[in-house]
């Protein structure tokens, strides 16, 4: 294994990531303004969120996995953690939730330093995750204001039927909408929210072609490290806004412009090494050791093709898109169509569409302790993936934001131990 | 209690132990020799629409995990080091071929684990019949209604094609009037814990009520009855206990010797959430609805009369407020909180139900346990001490 130390030229920003962080910077900024100017805020959590329906209303979104995400790259996380559990937290439990309730414990200052407003209402869309009904049950008994649920039933059959969807709208029509209108003080306008959803298909055909240029060799994006921040504006607050279209546009453009020129993608110790592996990744990444993570990659030259982390809040590769055509029905199909809700089955479906697809060398699984919704079931996976694909899995466990269960010996050593397994079957098919 | 030779309960508490702690499920075998064509059904915790399955001819068995009677062979290799402990024994049940009389199972929205179980089950056993009963957390009948209903028509017809009886409003009224019965004798079992708990231990109501999910309404009501009858008729004294309720143990299941542990440290456990997938309707089904329609009986009873769990939306309501009614109704002086280790549906709900009891000045203990927990003397310390400070002194 090569042992090149990072390079001390970090990259050169892309006009997107300027844009990206300034579009994140602006938010925040509101958010810190909500209360003076009259704001009204909407927490809600990534997978399945109605950000179109808060923002045609005139609401700020705020979506605490995001928060707890920051707290772990800003490596604050473990200190949330810590004053949660001393208040009564199981460590047997997610550490986003602990995360959050620690960050609140101690002010709610977020990301870029500046206090996050107290929601007007809870939007508790409970889409493929079971832990975020408890997450907004204690937030609800701290913050003592409404909450709002929207059940999304699971594709246990791998199938999105006509009684799913219309128990989702009927629950849009009679519940949701009504409760988002009264906390924002006027009635939802039709106008507002396909001219809303409109913009959000045409981000999402952006981010499409992004994720397809992977299949190219060599790829000219990362769909996993790299993927993250390429998910953050579409997955958050600002699906459906015009800054979520430009930014799309604009990375479209730049890994476009990569493709052509045939350069690989950007890591962070600047331009990756030659692809020398083609990945796929199931799983979140662990947000405390993120850069470490990666670079455990980069550095071999293991580029990820694909993954799934970057499609739990939302599966446009299949071929979804909002569609202003069909408002509440394609908000239906969006949050029953996220990753976490399909069956285990399908996962594999999807994982296998993926390796094959984006002609993957090997395939990785990072499982999180926190997230029994991604990780139960993951070793059968494994197992049947290999047997479907005929590729290599490899498979590590860590944490999204606990910083105790990130053991970065043992992950590099059974990373570098993957990646040895790749050349090796390479060199037993070439001889 | 009396050696159980002498005692007037003894052999109904055998017959229900014999049964529960059977890991070969000798009975099963036997009904489905006795009943070929016939339908077994496995459901998991917590709650699964049972008089539904019986209704279509099918013969429910509630399964919950190995507990301390089954060696961990293969089940292991399936899952983490930080699941919970059930998934893990009920993998084992099936690959080691236990469940092979078994022609499906139910996976009750309980949380991520049981579901993606579900998912698993697709996988291991294509051959078999595996279906995910997501239980609503909208509870308009209207909205969340309607699609539970859907869901049970969808259940009965995707039997009916494996050759379960097609649905039938007859037989289905039958089946909830037996699941009624059941009710009331539970409902009797439980005032005499309540009421009279030297009469009868919580570890024999355990095994009577589990015993339960392993035949049909009918057969566990007749073994209730006579339950509550027998233990009328021992010669027992009161204890000096303290009443506690023990909540957190409504999927995974504590071991028999750790109930008995808890009883040994002092405690009267007046009511628990053990089996609470048998208590989760709360009153009487609908035996007739204006729609003509007795599924929309089941969903009404579900969402209008369900018992308040960590993995139901609670709403508008409080969290940790039914627990309170709880321990005011049977006169508790504290509760135990027992959940399994990595449980995610009862360590979450745990702040918010210790934040309550706080409160409104419930004393309260917690510990963790896994099915197949071999030590209890930490436990039986632990609950002894808190027993001890309730008695002393009025809280922990």
């Amino acid at each position: 294994m090569s042992q090149t130390k990072p390079s001390e030229n970090k990259a050169a920003k892309d006009a997107s990531q300027d844009r990206q962080k300034r579009m994140i910077a602006g938010h925040f900024d509101k958010l810190s303004r909500a209360k003076e100017e009259g704001k009204k805020v909407v927490y809600t959590f990534v997978p399945g969120n109605l950000v179109e329906l808060i923002t045609s209303l005139g609401m700020l979104p705020v979506l605490p996995e995001i928060n707890a995400l920051q707290s772990g790259m800003r490596k604050l996380s473990g200190g949330f953690i810590n004053e949660a559990e001393r208040g009564g937290h199981s460590e047997d439990v997610c550490a986003y939730v602990k995360c959050d309730i620690g960050m609140m414990k101690k002010g709610n200052i977020g990301p870029t330093g500046l206090p996050l407003p107290e929601p007007d209402l809870l939007l508790l869309s409970y889409t493929g995750c079971f832990t975020f009904m408890k997450w907004f049950e204690l937030l609800k008994q701290h913050y003592k204001c409404p909450v709002v649920m929207l059940h999304v039933p699971y594709q246990s059959n791998g199938e999105i039927t006509e009684e799913m969807r219309a128990y989702v709208v009927r629950q849009l029509v009679d519940t949701v909408i009504p409760a988002l209108e009264a906390v924002a003080g006027k009635k939802l306008d039709p106008t507002v929210l396909a001219d809303t959803l409109a913009r959000s298909r045409e981000a999402e055909h952006d981010l499409v072609k992004v994720w397809e240029s992977a299949k190219h060799r060599p790829s000219p994006i990362d769909g996993y490290f790299g993927g993250v921040y390429y998910v953050g504006p579409i997955f958050s607050a600002f699906r459906g806004g015009e800054d979520a279209v430009a930014y799309y546009r604009e990375l479209r453009s730049e890994v476009e412009a990569r493709m052509a020129s045939g350069e690989g993608p950007v890591t962070p110790d600047g331009p990756s090494a030659k692809e020398r592996y083609r990945l796929v990744v199931e799983g979140p990444p662990s947000w405390t050791h993120f850069f470490d993570f990666w670079r455990m990659f980069a550095r071999e030259g293991a580029t990820v093709v694909a993954s799934t982390y970057t499609r739990v809040g939302g599966l446009y590769d299949g071929g979804f898109r909002h569609d202003p055509e069909r408002p509440l029905e394609s908000l239906a199909d969006y949050c029953l169509g996220c990753y976490t809700n399909l069956s285990l089955p399908k996962r594999v479906e999807l994982l296998e569409r993926y390796v094959r697809e984006y002609d993957a060398d090997g395939f990785m699984i990072n499982s999180v302790k926190s997230c029994n919704s991604f990780s139960v079931g993951q070793l059968l996976m494994l197992r049947q993936l290999e047997e479907r694909t005929g590729v290599a899995g490899g498979f590590v466990e860590s944490d999204l934001v606990d910083p105790r269960y990130f053991g970065k010996a043992n992950i590099e050593n059974r990373v570098q131990s993957f990646l040895q397994m790749l050349d090796a079957r390479r060199q037993r098919s070439a001889s | 209690m009396s050696h159980p030779h002498d005692d007037p309960a003894g052999a109904v508490l055998a017959r229900a132990r014999a049964l529960c702690e059977d890991m070969t499920f000798a009975e099963v075998r036997a009904w489905k020799g006795a009943n070929p064509g016939r339908l077994v059904i496995g459901h998991m915790p917590i709650y699964s629409p049972r008089p539904l399955l019986e209704a279509l001819g099918c013969l429910p068995i509630a399964i919950h995990g190995g507990g301390d009677q089954l060696e961990i062979i293969r089940g292991d290799s399936y899952f983490q080091s930080y699941i919970c402990h059930i998934p893990r024994s009920t993998i084992e049940l099936a690959v080691s071929g236990r469940l092979d009389a078994f022609d499906g199972m139910l996976f009750p929205s309980i949380c991520d684990v049981i579901r993606n179980l579900g998912g698993m089950w697709q996988m291991l056993f294509p051959e078999k019949y595996s279906a995910y009963l997501d239980l609503p957390q909208n509870f308009d009948m209207a909205v969340g209604g309607r699609f539970y209903a859907q869901e049970l028509r969808r259940i009965a017809g995707e039997l009916t094609a494996r050759g379960a009886s097609a649905l039938d409003q007859a037989r289905l009224r039958d089946a909830i009037r037996d699941e009624n019965a059941r009710r009331a004798a539970l409902r009797a079992l439980d005032e005499v814990r309540v009421e009279t708990p030297w009469l009868i231990r919580a570890s024999e109501a355990y095994v009577a009520a589990r015993a339960g999910g392993l035949m049909l309404a009918r057969e566990h009501t007749a073994l209730l009855q006579e339950l509550v009858a027998r233990v009328k008729e021992r010669d027992a004294q009161p204890y000096d206990n303290v009443r506690v309720v023990v909540t957190g143990s409504f999927c995974e299941q504590p071991p028999l010797d750790l109930i008995v542990a808890l009883e040994k440290a002092g405690c009267d456990i007046v009511d628990d959430d053990f089996m609470l997938g048998l208590r989760m309707i709360e009153g009487d089904i609908d035996e007739e609805r204006p729609s003509g329609d007795l599924l929309d009986a089941l969903a009404a009873a579900y969402l209008e009369r369900g018992a308040a769990t960590a993995s139901r939306y609670i709403g508008a309501g409080e969290n940790g407020a039914a627990l309170l009614q709880k321990v005011k109704d049977c006169r508790a002086d504290g509760v135990v909180f027992a959940a399994a280790s990595f449980c995610d549906p009862a360590l979450l709900d745990q702040p918010m139900l210790e934040a309550a009891l706080g409160a409104a000045g419930v004393p309260f203990t917690s510990f963790k346990f896994a099915e197949n927990t071999g030590q209890f003397q930490v436990i039986r310390e632990q609950a002894g001490a808190f027993s001890d400070s309730v008695k002393l002194w009025g809280a922990a």
